[in-house]
Formats: C-alpha cells, structure tokens, sequence
C-alpha cells in the first residue's frame, strides 16, 4: 500500500482550473518528483497535498487515513512535513531556535510551559543542525544567512520532526550550482528515514536523486514512472518540446 | 537593566511626597495591566484594542461585590478580578480566535475594538453600574480587619503583585511556550505546518492575559475608589497600546519603562504646561514610534537581546528576552 495516495484531486480558483483530476501516489522511502511546466499544477498539488489548500475535489489518504479535510497541524502530527517554496525560516530567532520550535511542535503543553523536553530535543538539535552544515552558526540570526543556507534551515526544520513524508517545494530555487549540488548530497541520506516528495525546476537535480517521477501538464498527470521511463516518454519530450 | 528598575522601585516611597506616592502606585497598576497587553501583541503577535475590556470588567465586578456584598477581602477580591477577567477574555477569544482557520490580524483588531465600546456602552447605559457617572465610593480592601487604603502600603502590595506577575511572566517567555509564542509571532501559518494548533495556542496565551488585565483592573477599583465606563473602553485600550509601543514591545521590562516614562512625562507636562500639553506629549509619542519603532528599549538592547534566545547553541547559556 502507497504511504500517499492523492486521487482525482481538482483544485479550481475562480475561472482558473489549477488541478484537474491529478492523482499522486508515493511509496514508503520512496523519493518522488514532481515535474511539469510552469503552470502545470505542481505547487497546488503539493499545497493540497500538505493541506495549505483543500481540494475542490478528490481524496488524499495518508498511511491508510482520509486526510482530505485535515488541517495542516493534523496532517503534521499524522508525520507529513512540509518546506514551503518562498523561504519562511523565522528570521529574528537563531538557527537554534527555528530547529528547537520544529522539534518541540509536538510536546503536550505543561512540557512546553515547564521546558521539559529541551534538555532532550537539545542533541537532536544540533544534530540536525551538523547535518546540514551549519552548526557553526546556531546561535546566529536565521536572517543573517544567505539565501542558500537558508533553504537548508529550512530542510532541517521540515526534517527534524522525524516525518514519514518530506515534501519540498523548490528545495534548490535561487541557489548557485554549488549550493545545489551540496543539497542533492544533504538530502540523500534521509532516504532510509522517510518518502519524498519534490518539486523542482533542475531536471538534472531531480534525476539524480529520484526514484519515480510524476510530469503534470495543464492540472493533470501526464507520464508517472521510473525516471529512465519518463525520460523516454514521447508524450512528456512532446510537452517540454512544445514549451521550449 | 531589571534589578535597576526594581531598585527604584522599592525606594520610590522613602523619597515621595504622599500624593507622588499615590500616582506611583497608579501607575504600578498601569504597569500590570501593560504586561497582559504585551503578552498578547509583544509576544503572540495578537493585536487586542480591547484589552481594557477586561481590565474595565474585573474592576467593575469587584466593586459590585464591595458595594453588594460587603465583601472587600484581599483574598477575595483579587482572585475574582483575576476570573473575572480570565472568564471574560475567555469568552471573547473564543469567539474571535478559535475557529477553523486562523482568525485574520484585522478581524481580531476589530474584534476586541468592537468588545471594548460594546462594554463601555453597556457601562454607560446601564443604571445598576452607575451609569455615567460609574460606582463611587467604593470601600477600602482589607485584609482582616486592615483596611488597604491608599499610600506606601497600597504602593508595596502593588509593586509585589507586578514582580510576582512580571516573574512569572518571564517564566513563561523564556520557556519552550515562549518560543512556540515568538513562532506564532513571527509566522503562524508556518509553524502550523509543523503541528503547533495555532488557534489553541492564540486563545490560552490571550486568557491568561486577560486574567492579568482583570488583575490589574481589580487593584485599580480599589485604589481610586470609584470605577467609571472609560476603565472598559477605547480611550482605556489605546493608552495600553502606547506604552507598550512606547518603551518596547516583546519585553517585559519595555512594558513597564513605556507606561512609567508616559505617566511620568503626562504628569511632568500638565503641571508645567496646563493648555497645550496633550499636544506636546502626541508629538513626542510620534517621534519615538517613527525614530524608535522598537520603542525606547531598543536605545538599551539589540534586536537579538529584545527576541532572546530559548535554547542553549554551543558556548551559550539559557537567556530569553526580558
């Protein structure tokens, strides 16, 4: 059984169709793209996925449960996660701070007003924090890192609660190519821990670090399949073809 | 920068004259209720014009026990403000905060405004409260047979329940429910993707202030002796906003300098300057907020000392915002 299941989902604004029927399913510790051309839905998708926007139409099943109504917070502490495209780290508390309120976003209230689990969630902390090279620099302002670092803040934050699917909108947008080629490497070893999903411009990025791969055009799937099919697809080169 | 405060505080009495003694205690109490309005907006990011709702209402609720009851304990009457001001704060958060989706700044704004004038019209219409003119003559606090009557004792019982609120509010900040409150602040919509239930979030920390405001407001009935629509209204809900914007919102200690150094210069000025002193003191205030918009705080701390910090990154101990 898929660990996602999003099925027929329609997502209409006013006159604007965004999502027309799209489907979406993702396996346990698989990593998935999510691609198409500008337009082509993947954001919505993505929202209605992690509940920033609630289908028109169309259900999504997470581990077996309806969450198609589910509240952010819900599907949060049901282990969804989310990295959102424009950067939204909290710039005013330290890299620290932004990991520490990520972990802790599930402790019982008495705990948070007592600092129970600070002492706990103090080693996962840093450790995730190290992991996207930047314990150097805990203590700093979010708002004083580049762009780049942070897009990783942001990872590490979506990541630290231990979710069983990551989805990232853009993980690499704005970054140089040596910043995107560090961020394929960060996020590799979080395969073994939870599913992916991803949305990005860079094919090449998206190749190398996916297992299967979902193209949308126009709010519906076009191809789905293991990236050595999409990248034979007649219809997918069709559609890039046509947008060239 | 705290202790300094405290200090004077303690030997304010010993150098004041009766009457100075009197204010200073009024504004001890303006300093609590300043407190519960930073925690709401300074902290949470909850922009309440009606705070002296809850101020106006446990005042006028333990003047009615004074005046129908005969009840003026100490032990009493403040634990009633204090609910009086939790059941109503309750209430209107209810209402305004805790729907589906998270209420808007503007909707919540107009909200608590809307409350505000709603109690202060209710006041003013309403012959068992007085009316206009409010309950006068309201009796004493005692505690036993002590009658709290305004002066150096009032002034003590004032200062010790503003630091027992103030510590416990520095508790609270500078706990893990601190940070989840600088989350809220910050970013409400992305920390309820990572599971926080913002709207809950919203309604406890706007109750809990509410309870202090009724604090406040219980300890003001008692020291003016009479209690008057303007406690529960707007004029009551903006002055709160001012001193909180003037010495510094998101720290408690900024709280308490902003209402001091506005009553302190308010009295400086309509002594010396008996016609034209509202105005000077509005354009003072407008030069702090358009020089200073961190209030006067910020001449003292950086931007990184007024947020704090909640955890403990390498080489660094426990320090919260004060």
């Amino acid at each position: 059984m898929a660990l996602l299941e999003a099925r027929g989902l329609i997502k209409i604004f006013g006159k604007l169709t965004a999502l027309n029927g799209a489907d979406l399913m993702v396996a346990a510790n698989e990593f998935h793209g999510l691609i198409g051309p500008n337009g082509s839905g993947k954001s919505t998708l993505m929202k209605c996925v992690a509940g920033a926007e609630i289908p028109t139409a169309g259900t999504v099943t997470f581990g077996g449960r309806d969450i198609s109504q589910a509240s952010p917070a819900e599907r949060a502490r049901a282990g969804m996660s989310l990295k959102f495209q424009i950067t939204s780290v909290l710039p005013a508390l330290t890299l620290y701070d932004n990991v520490l309120l990520a972990l802790q976003a599930q402790t019982s209230l008495p705990s948070l007003v007592f600092s129970r689990t600070r002492g706990v969630l103090h080693d996962r902390a840093m450790a995730m924090l190290e992991q996207f090279r930047l314990v150097d620099r805990a203590a700093d302002a979010a708002s004083a890192l580049s762009h780049g670092q942070q897009q990783w803040l942001e990872i590490a934050m979506a990541l630290a609660p231990e979710p069983k699917l990551l989805l990232l909108d853009e993980p690499t947008g704005g970054m140089s190519l040596e910043e995107r080629r560090v961020t394929g490497e960060l996020l590799q070893p979080i395969k073994k821990r939870c599913s992916l999903v991803i949305v990005e411009h860079d094919l090449d990025f998206i190749r190398d670090i996916c297992d299967r791969l979902t193209v949308l055009d126009q709010g519906s799937v076009l191809d789905c399949g293991s990236v050595q099919h999409i990248q034979s697809s007649a219809k997918v080169q069709e559609v890039y073809l046509r947008r060239a | 920068m705290e202790i300094v405060v405290l200090a004077i505080g303690v030997l304010l009495p010993l150098v004041l004259k009766d009457y100075l003694t009197v204010y200073a205690t009024r504004v001890l109490i303006l300093c609590l209720f300043a407190l519960s309005f930073d925690l709401v907006w300074g902290y949470a990011g909850i922009m309440s014009f009606g705070q002296a709702m809850f101020f106006g209402t446990a005042g006028y609720g333990v003047a009615l026990i004074a005046r129908d009851l005969g009840v003026t304990s100490i032990l009493i009457v403040l634990p009633a403000g204090l609910l009086i001001g939790l059941a109503f704060a309750l209430m209107l958060g209810g209402f305004l905060l805790l729907g589906r989706h998270p209420s808007s700044v503007i909707f919540v704004s107009l909200g608590t405004l809307t409350g505000s004038y709603a109690a202060d019209r209710v006041a003013r219409g309403w012959y068992y409260l007085g009316g206009q003119n409010g309950i006068p003559s309201i009796p004493p606090m005692s505690l036993g047979s002590y009658d709290i009557t305004e002066g150096p004792v009032y002034y003590y019982l004032a200062l010790g329940i503003l630091l027992l609120v103030y510590l416990l509010c520095r508790f609270l900040v500078r706990s893990q429910f601190g940070l989840a409150l600088a989350g809220l602040r910050e970013n409400e919509q992305r920390i309820a993707f990572f599971g926080y239930q913002v709207q809950r979030l919203k309604a406890i920390i706007f109750s809990f202030a509410g309870a202090i405001a009724g604090l406040a407001g219980s300890l003001y009935a008692f020291h003016e002796g009479f209690v008057w629509p303007n406690m529960l209204g707007v004029v009551m809900s903006t002055q709160v906003v001012l001193y909180v914007l003037f010495g510094g919102s998101g720290t408690l200690i900024g709280a308490v300098i902003g209402t001091v150094a506005i009553e302190a210069v308010s009295f400086w000025l309509s002594n010396n300057y008996q016609d034209i002193w509202p105005i000077i003191l509005g354009v003072l205030l407008l030069l702090v907020i358009l020089f200073r918009p961190a209030g006067l705080i910020s001449l003292i701390l950086g931007e990184r000392e007024r947020v704090g910090n909640f955890g403990r990154p390498p080489g660094e101990g426990d320090r919260g915002s004060s």
